[in-house]
């Protein structure tokens, strides 16, 4: 069989005639992306009003009386699994990877636009199965998001009926929709790139968005197998997970299954799934470094092997999640090791990210603030990171507020703040339209300054010992009352953040009426996305002709060029190459000072 | 300009808070300093690398903000720097790794002087074992548990007979010796955790897993359950006492065995019956209860909860101030001489029949099924008969003003906060599930629909 | 290029158009191709997953070996020729000759039919002779092994009878030939998955 280059094919684009066939059933991937990304968000906003409430029970106790017991434990499960899986793992692949992969890859379309139009409907249909769940007796499941059996299908949990189904389903919904997005984004950063544009010229964002694909694609499965065995546990009465135990004083009709083999599924899917938010995240935040400090990334190679590096060491590091679960301790020696591993290349990416701004022409604009604002939280998650994996610390630390803190530092926090840049950084080539600049840095304040007054206090009720997932801390001999106006301070934080969000959303509407005109390439960006003819981009991204690709995306202050930056596109024949001006970085006077 | 000086300050800010913190570890009470030696270290390590990453960043905001005709470096990459820092970022890593390795050994390396004990979780309460004078613990499995068998011992085991059982959330350990925890669950999973010793484990249902610790101080400590178990996860509450091996000894030795648990003589109806007149008085003569009088209706409810209760009105664990009903009780509670003639009491009142009680109070019905569905039926089961096992007297069909009066009374802190009522203690947690008087009686109001 | 050489390539030195006139694909294959590729690494990390957890599984004490029925000889049979005859179409599509595709095509998914009814027949004397879902762990692992593969068998006949329609209406051999060839593909690899799953399957 031939290969026709698909690029190069004048491809079918399904042209849409119709509103409803250009908005709803579009397999155009910037709306496909849209479509994500709002989804995303919409339940992203659910599961933050869910934390709000138990930040208030948390905080003030008896107060406000607005969850009890059960439906606390509703709110810790749903608030944790929407945010990893339906908020951060879809808007970050399904909303930016749609968007930009396409569009940095110089191609027209996904490779396979129904099938992407498809991914999303599946999406949809997952979110309305977990929403379900909020409607069904006994409410949605109360089990954690691990979803630990056997607890999550026993009457002592809230939603262990109906609730646990439901949200077994809607994983298995969401793991298909995921896998046709999946297939779709790796093929095409595999296969449509255009003219010029070799792996090591791709900007650093579909590096991220790529690995983190793969690894989606090899976890999930995980998720998948547990939830399917799990579901029967839990309908047909087999006993894959479940081994004698009692409920409610009798017996149940279960033997001999073993709850550790679903956690060991669970993380080997959990683990990675934290680098499938991250990688994008690293990506996405290298690019608007870059950018706005008007110089190339540092250390491209490195970073890109990182990446590649973190990627795979994701998937042996799972059991230090289960340091304390009962496994054979012995494998603690192994995850502890691997796990500290993971470190370097992690710290490399950071180093790499402040040697870019070393040296720079930093301009201020608001994606620059949630960039650097993410330097900063991701360099304190990573570290308390280091405490969490070493198992002898992990001991006393974990299922203490520490785990809480450093997981929303490090996975809540940081990629959040990366979303804002990259929507603050995109939205001019979304909408064709600027944000208001005042609203948005009010937004970087409060939500930067807000999230640190939650998080870091909440590193000192673990290092006391406070446990998580309690609906009340009841009297204890060793938790002084002082922990009590703590967790009021960081309700109060919280409560804050929260409502600086509506800044956010009132920018993104307003903006798209009032803001002002952004022309093409308002940040003087190198990488491809901002070259195209049309802002926003039209259906087919490219007019008539595919752009041929001639350089890296970091050419940024090239020396003796025209501009300080130089287009992906641009021919070498018209700008000066780096080559002309004998550049060497080990005899650049500049480097002396380091 | 602005976010450099934020990010200096933020720096500046978070040690002084970290050094101004009243917050931290508690005082270590095991032999675990090697554990905290490893905090340690990774602590000044990490913090190390926080403030000089951090300071380098907000110099260069401010270094290299933008100025005009200032142009950016073009750099794209010095390995030799990067290959220094890597190297760098490896030392600290061992630095920490190796401590951490060496320590693990010694936690999963159990010395073979520890003596064992075996900690059980269930939904949501602990319990204890002790091998008896053999040093050796009989076998015990889930499948075997029973309300006369609550740990579920194998009776056929000789090993098991001189078990001694401690049926209740405290627990006591001598001081200055190792000891090997043997954790099993009878449910889901548990988690045992002494903030104080720095170890913890999880309890999982189906095998065996263990912890070793050496208390170093004498105390009580709370034991906590640090692994989500259901609803009561956050009121699932223990204690350990560290003894000195004296008091440690005779503590133990006024506790049963196992033999002695299953070889109790039956109780006698008769002198139950007998010593009843007394109650009848308030509580009606076939148990039947008389608001009038604060006297609920006993008839019905579970043998093991009278004898408890009437255990606590004996000690003073119920009736302190504020709950008149409760001091009330005290004088006649106090006429049943001893533990049998508090069974006997209880077995006759298993006998008399149950009728349901009147009902005194109306409400939301579907509210109160909303909030009992969710919260209360975990424990006290969907038909409101309670069970043994987690310890939940029987509601349905049961005096309804003295539910209200009780939950009142949780609420308030009139009941469950004596340090002994451990029980109790749960149900002032659990009772926030009601947000006042009028919650209270629509859950009332259901629970009469149940009889 | 080597891969290691492509990822150690330092991409600021070199500009202009690498890779000559045509776009960048990094394999000589067409898109379906490599996604289904893709795919198929995907599930077998899914049948890895479930032999994993299966053989962790039998360590465990209440494992009672399920004694396999004979029709699963049969069955295996049935899923080899419904294999071949996928490759002959294959092999008759792309030498251009449309004399017995529709024969080779047809007897394929037939054969497919076949074997997924013999599965269902196999489950029917299982549970006949009182071995349900529920029984015992590997009764359980069983259902689920054979089930799972039963349904990535049926979504390859969704994409087979897509095929036969539109060869049936338009009559051309290139039409169907990337189809085919694909469909080819996905039957191999559901045999091979097949064949590791009876081993495992009849040997514990």
């Amino acid at each position: 069989m031939s290969y026709v280059p698909l690029a190069d094919q004048e491809q079918e684009l399904h042209h849409p005639h119709s509103w409803v066939s250009k908005y709803i059933w579009s397999q155009d991937h910037k709306v496909i992306a849209i479509q994500y990304g709002g989804t995303a968000i919409f339940v992203g906003v659910v599961a933050l009003v869910l934390s709000l409430l138990m930040r208030m029970q948390l905080g003030f106790p008896g107060a406000f009386d607005l969850i009890d017991p059960s439906s606390y434990y509703q709110a810790v499960t749903m608030h944790g699994m929407i945010m990893v899986i339906y908020l951060l793992t879809a808007l970050f692949l399904g909303g930016f990877g749609n968007y930009l992969i396409p569009l940095m890859c110089g191609a027209r379309d996904m490779v396979f636009p129904f099938l992407n139009m498809l991914s999303y409907w599946i999406y949809l249909l997952s979110v309305l199965i977990l929403m379900a769940s909020f409607f069904v007796p006994g409410g949605p499941t109360g089990a954690g998001w691990t979803l630990y059996p056997p607890q999550a299908s026993m009457a002592g949990t809230p939603g262990s009926d109906w609730g646990i189904v439901l949200m077994l389903v809607s994983l298995t919904v969401f793991i298909v929709a995921f896998t046709m997005g999946g297939l779709n984004y790796v093929t095409t950063v595999l296969q449509a790139r255009c003219r010029g544009l070799t792996m090591m010229r791709l900007p650093l964002t579909v590096w991220g968005i790529f690995i983190a694909t793969i690894l989606g694609l090899f976890a999930f499965p995980a998720l998948l197998v547990s939830a399917i065995m799990m579901t029967f546990d839990t309908l047909l009465g087999t006993s894959f997970f479940m081994p004698a135990i009692i409920e409610s004083g009798s017996p149940l009709d279960y033997n001999g299954g073993s709850p550790i083999l679903f956690q060991h599924l669970f993380w080997f899917f959990g683990h990675p799934e934290v680098y499938i938010v991250a990688l994008p995240a690293f990506g996405l935040v290298s690019d608007v470094l870059s950018t706005h400090a008007r110089k190339n990334i540092f250390g491209y190679r490195m970073m890109v092997w990182a990446i590649i590096a973190i990627g795979g060491l994701s998937f042996i590091v799972w059991a230090h999640h289960m340091y304390v679960s009962g496994m054979n301790p012995y494998f603690g020696f192994f995850f502890a090791t691997t796990t500290l591993i993971i470190a370097v290349p992690t710290a490399l990416k950071v180093y790499n990210w402040v040697l870019t701004l070393w040296e720079g022409d930093i301009r201020m604009n608001v994606p620059m603030y949630f960039a650097i604002g993410f330097i900063f939280t991701f360099i304190h998650g990573g570290l308390t990171g280091l405490f969490l994996g070493n198992v002898v610390i992990d001991m006393p630390l974990s299922d203490t507020y520490f785990v809480v803190a450093h997981f929303h530092m490090v996975m809540g926090v940081s990629p959040v703040l990366v979303l804002f840049a990259a929507i603050y950084h995109w939205y001019p080539k979304m909408s064709g339209r600027m944000y208001h600049e005042g609203l948005a840095k009010a937004h970087f304040w409060c939500t930067f300054l807000g999230t640190y007054a939650i998080y870091l206090p909440m590193h000192y009720l673990g290092f006391l010992g406070v446990p998580r997932r309690y609906y009340a801390l009841g009297s204890t001999d060793f938790i002084p009352a002082s922990a009590q106006d703590l967790n009021a301070t960081i309700t109060i934080a919280a409560l804050f953040v929260g409502a600086a969000q509506l800044l956010f959303f009132i920018n993104i509407f307003w903006s798209l009426k009032y803001g002002k005109e952004a022309g093409p390439n308002p940040w003087g960006s190198a990488s491809l996305e901002w070259q195209t003819p049309d802002t926003p981009p039209a259906h087919g991204n490219w007019g008539d002709e595919l752009p041929v690709v001639y350089r890296w995306p970091y050419d940024y202050s090239v020396p003796g060029a025209h501009e300080d930056f130089i287009p992906q596109n641009t021919p070498e024949s018209e700008e000066p190459t780096v080559d002309e001006q004998h550049f060497d970085p080990d005899h650049d006077p500049s480097m002396a000072d380091l | 300009m602005t976010l450099s000086v934020v990010i200096f300050l933020l720096v500046i800010g978070s040690v002084i808070f970290h050094f101004a913190s009243p917050w931290w570890f508690t005082d270590i009470a095991a032999d675990w300093g090697p554990i905290d030696f490893t905090i340690n270290v990774t602590f000044w390590v990490t913090g190390f690398v926080f403030i000089a990453i951090n300071l380098f960043l907000a110099y260069c905001i401010y270094k290299f903000r933008q100025k005009e005709g200032h142009k950016a470096v073009y750099e794209p990459e010095n390995t030799k720097l990067e290959v220094i820092l890597a190297a760098v970022t490896t030392v600290g890593v061992v630095l920490m790794l190796a401590p951490g390795l060496f320590v693990w050994a010694t936690i999963v390396t159990v010395p073979d002087d520890a003596t064992e004990f075996e900690v059980m979780g269930q939904q949501w309460q602990w319990a204890y074992r002790y091998p008896g004078a053999d040093g050796v613990l009989g076998i015990a499995e889930t499948a075997l548990v029973t309300e006369s068998n609550p740990y579920g011992i194998n009776e056929e085991d000789p090993n098991g007979q001189d078990d001694i059982i401690v049926m209740g959330p405290e627990m006591h350990l001598p001081v200055g010796r190792p000891v090997k925890a043997l954790l099993r669950s009878n449910d889901t999973l548990h988690n045992y955790t002494v903030p104080q010793f720095r170890v913890k484990m999880d309890l999982v249902p189906g095998l065996i897993s263990y912890i070793w610790f050496e208390p170093t101080e004498t105390g009580r400590y709370d034991i906590l359950c640090e692994e989500l178990c259901g609803i009561g996860h956050f009121v699932m509450r223990g204690a350990v006492v560290i003894d000195t091996q004296d008091d440690f000894d005779s503590w133990l030795a006024a506790q049963p065995t196992f033999a002695e648990t299953q070889a109790l003589a039956a109780p006698s109806v008769a002198a139950g019956q007998a010593q009843f007149a007394l109650c009848a008085t308030c509580h009606g003569a076939q148990g039947e209860g008389n608001q009038a009088l604060n006297g609920p209706k006993l008839a019905g409810q579970q043998a093991w909860y009278i004898e408890r209760q009437l255990k606590y009105f004996k000690t003073g664990v119920r009736g302190g101030e504020g709950d008149s009903g409760g001091q009330a009780m005290a004088p006649m509670a106090r006429t049943l001489a001893n533990d049998d003639a508090i069974r006997n009491m209880a077995a006759y009142i298993a006998t008399l029949p149950d009728n349901a009680a009147q009902t005194t109070v109306s409400g939301d019905i579907e509210n109160g099924e909303d909030i009992y569905s969710r919260n209360c039926a975990a424990c006290h089961l969907e038909d409101g008969s309670g069970t043994w096992y987690t310890d939940a007297p029987t509601l349905a069909g049961m005096s309804d003003w003295y539910f209200v009066t009780q939950v009142n009374n949780f609420k308030s802190g009139i009941r469950g906060l004596h340090a002994d009522d451990y029980y109790g203690e749960q149900m002032v947690g659990m009772a926030a599930a009601m947000s006042g008087l009028e919650e209270i009686e629509d859950v009332a109001t259901y629970i009469n629909s149940l009889r | 290029m080597s891969l290691f050489k492509r990822i150690t390539e330092k991409p600021w030195e070199t500009k202009g158009v690498i890779g000559g006139l045509n776009p960048e694909g990094s394999f000589d294959a067409a898109p379906e191709k490599v996604a289904l590729v893709i795919f198929l690494v995907v599930a077998s990390v899914i049948f890895s997953m479930l032999t994993v957890s299966y053989y962790v599984r039998m360590e465990l004490p209440d494992w009672t070996p399920l004694s396999d029925p004979a029709q699963l000889w049969l069955n295996t049979g049935l899923l080899v020729v419904s294999s071949i005859l996928f490759q002959w179409a294959r092999n008759l599509v792309s030498n251009g000759q449309g004399k017995y595709l529709m024969a080779a095509l047809v007897g394929a998914g037939v054969f497919a039919v076949l074997f997924i009814a013999g599965q269902l027949v196999a489950w029917n004397s299982l549970q006949s002779a009182g071995y349900f879902v529920a029984s015992n762990p590997a009764n359980s692992f069983f259902y689920l092994l054979t089930g799972l593969h039963a349904l990535h068998l049926l979504g390859g006949l969704w994409v087979w009878s897509k095929s036969l329609i539109r060869l049936l209406s338009l009559g051309e051999p290139q039409d169907v030939r990337l189809s085919i060839a694909l469909c080819t593909l996905y039957w191999h690899f559901l045999l091979i998955v097949w064949l590791v799953m009876f081993a495992i399957l009849s040997n514990t």
